[in-house]
């Protein structure tokens, strides 16, 4: 649910049978002692790159538009987003 | 009569130099080849004849001003995950059929500068998740070599289309091996730069700490020059590393003698080899030792422990990157859903395939709180003692080499019901991803007929090294990128 991924009935016991054996061969991380280890997210150093503060040309409305699956008056249209009461 | 299209760049520019052929002679006879060879290897998705007119005619008209530059006049192929203006780019899936992005990433723009031509776009495994394109969102690339099995992937598209001379260069993403698996089991050379050296700016994000942009080629001269085209500081990219991008070419040239080559004892007998994989190995091994390399035991302890932490942290970066596939900007939609939770339901359930469902769900689970530091953290602690394995490892050598694959091309069909299977053949080129290294797939062999690759690693930013050792082994041996013999 949380990803949204709108799986059918049969479908989830399908996929958590293939899970399972996945996250079974992940268990062996809890094998190593890492308690005083420092976790790595970013692999290569650098330091916050930053630029002058000048703006500069975005994308155009009309560019940002060009893919959208449903557009009105400049806008990306999408479904009711709050129920009616 | 020279086949036009079994050259590589470097003799394909002295022949455009020389005008003994024009870049719109070297179009016609790719495309020609394409007619008659792709419909059994199905590399591409589409072509942009719409873009190779035009640029074939610029680089003709700039060569006759002798006023060419490195590429060109040279035609390439894109894998379906790097944006071009105005050319669908679908990232392998149907839920971005008919995208056209506003804009081009920065090192097919980089190239276009330097004169290549773009042919079309290749297939992959939907969102570069796989390791045999038998993911694509649209139909599975065939080997070149033997039609029956699977090019490797991710990138699967661009290693067959430059194994069939169906393109003299193409480009890859690589995540955990997608350059290097398919260059290896489609006999041609592919290379993943250190994390950082060429801008992802234009790249559809997989997992965004480890995806790298870079070239299959027929050559390492070749790869060395696509490489240095593409390299270097681009601000669009903030991880994009501020060196110079032409540094990978220092000194490349420069034989093995008196470098150390280390052999990771955990990748040499890694589980599942293949006998005639590793002959081919210790064959190329020896021949680096014969050039004056002197080669020594290594060890990467924490090698068994590198699928399962990549296997989180991708999934995890995976889930974060494809919750922009809402049906809302850009692609398949469901709009005219009654609510907005069932039109991202219904969006998402048409438009991805399985292997997105799994690794979304793996990543969705492992970022979840009370998951997360049992899962997410615990695999980035990990990252850190594979980062150091290779950090002491290079201590003891310059470079590292092994199989970049444990086993040749394997059948359609073998291991799309095995997830896990599929996983395995990474196991070699995944802790490269994991360390930010750069690292190269060179052919070195055959076995069962069907092609061999060394991997070579080097440290960060050893691009050069990583170079010089492919560069040895492919003059000393003779072993050379060759075009598929079939049909």
């Amino acid at each position: 649910m949380l990803a949204r991924l709108g799986l059918e009935p049969g479908e989830e016991e399908f996929y958590s049978e293939q899970l399972s054996s996945i996250l079974e061969h992940i268990d062996r991380l809890q094998q190593l002692d890492t308690e005083t280890i420092a976790p790595t997210a970013q692999v290569v150093e650098v330091s916050n790159p930053l630029r002058e503060d000048v703006p500069r040309p975005g994308l155009t409305q009309e560019d940002a538009l060009a893919n959208a699956p449903a557009a009105v008056n400049g806008m990306f249209r999408v479904p009711s987003i709050q129920e009616e009461t | 009569m020279i086949d036009l299209t079994e050259l590589t760049i470097k003799d394909a520019a002295r022949l455009l130099r020389l005008g003994s052929v024009s870049a719109a002679d070297l179009v016609t006879a790719h495309v020609e080849r394409i007619e008659r060879l792709d419909r059994h290897v199905k590399a591409f998705l589409r072509f942009t004849p719409e873009l190779w007119e035009r640029q074939a005619e610029e680089a003709d008209r700039k060569l006759r001003a002798g006023d060419a530059g490195p590429l060109t006049g040279i035609p390439m192929a894109v894998k379906d995950v790097l944006c071009v203006r105005g050319v669908e780019t679908t990232a392998g899936s149907q839920i971005l059929r008919g995208f056209k992005p506003p804009y081009t990433g920065t090192a097919v723009s980089r190239l276009f500068e330097a004169g290549a031509l773009m042919l079309g776009v290749t297939n992959c495994d939907e969102f570069a998740l796989g390791s045999s394109t038998e993911n694509s969102g649209y139909f599975p690339t065939h080997n070149p070599w033997d039609v029956d099995r699977v090019p490797g992937g991710s990138s699967g598209g661009s290693a067959a289309a430059v194994a069939a001379g169906e393109a003299i260069f193409a480009l890859g993403t690589d995540t955990g091996g997608s350059i290097r698996q398919p260059a290896a089991l489609c006999g041609v050379v592919g290379m993943k730069p250190t994390y950082g050296r060429v801008s992802r700016y234009g790249l559809i994000a997989f997992a965004s700490s480890l995806d790298q942009i870079g070239p299959f080629t027929r050559s390492v001269d070749d790869a060395a020059l696509v490489l240095s085209v593409m390299a270097g500081n681009d601000p669009l990219d903030a991880t994009s590393s501020e060196r110079s991008g032409g540094e990978v070419l220092n000194n490349y040239g420069a034989g093995v003698k008196g470098m150390r080559l280390g052999v990771p004892r955990e990748y040499y007998d890694v589980q599942g080899i293949e006998p005639g994989v590793k002959a081919a190995i210790d064959q190329a091994i020896k021949v680096l030792r014969d050039q004056g390399a002197e080669i020594v035991d290594v060890s990467l302890p924490h090698t068994d422990y590198g699928l399962a932490a990549y296997y989180i942290i991708a999934p995890a970066e995976c889930s974060s990157n494809l919750a922009r596939f809402d049906g809302v900007r850009y692609g398949m939609s469901e709009v005219d859903a009654p609510n907005i939770t069932e039109a991202y339901m219904r969006t998402r359930r048409k438009g991805f395939g399985a292997e997105v469902r799994r690794r979304v769900m793996l990543g969705t689970y492992a970022l979840s709180s009370g998951y997360y530091d049992a899962y997410y953290l615990k695999a980035q602690k990990v990252r850190t003692l594979i980062k150091r394995d290779f950090d002491q490892a290079f201590e003891r050598c310059d470079a590292v080499i092994s199989a970049t694959s444990p086993t040749v091309a394997f059948p359609l069909g073998a291991k799309t019901q095995d997830p896990l299977s599929m996983y395995l053949c990474d196991v070699l080129t995944l802790g490269g991803n994991l360390a930010g290294l750069p690292g190269i797939s060179v052919p070195c062999g055959m076995s069962e007929g069907l092609p061999v690759g060394l991997q070579v690693l080097g440290p960060q930013w050893g691009e050069n090294l990583v170079l010089r050792v492919a560069r040895a082994y492919e003059q000393a041996s003779g072993v050379k990128a060759e075009v598929a013999s079939f049909a």
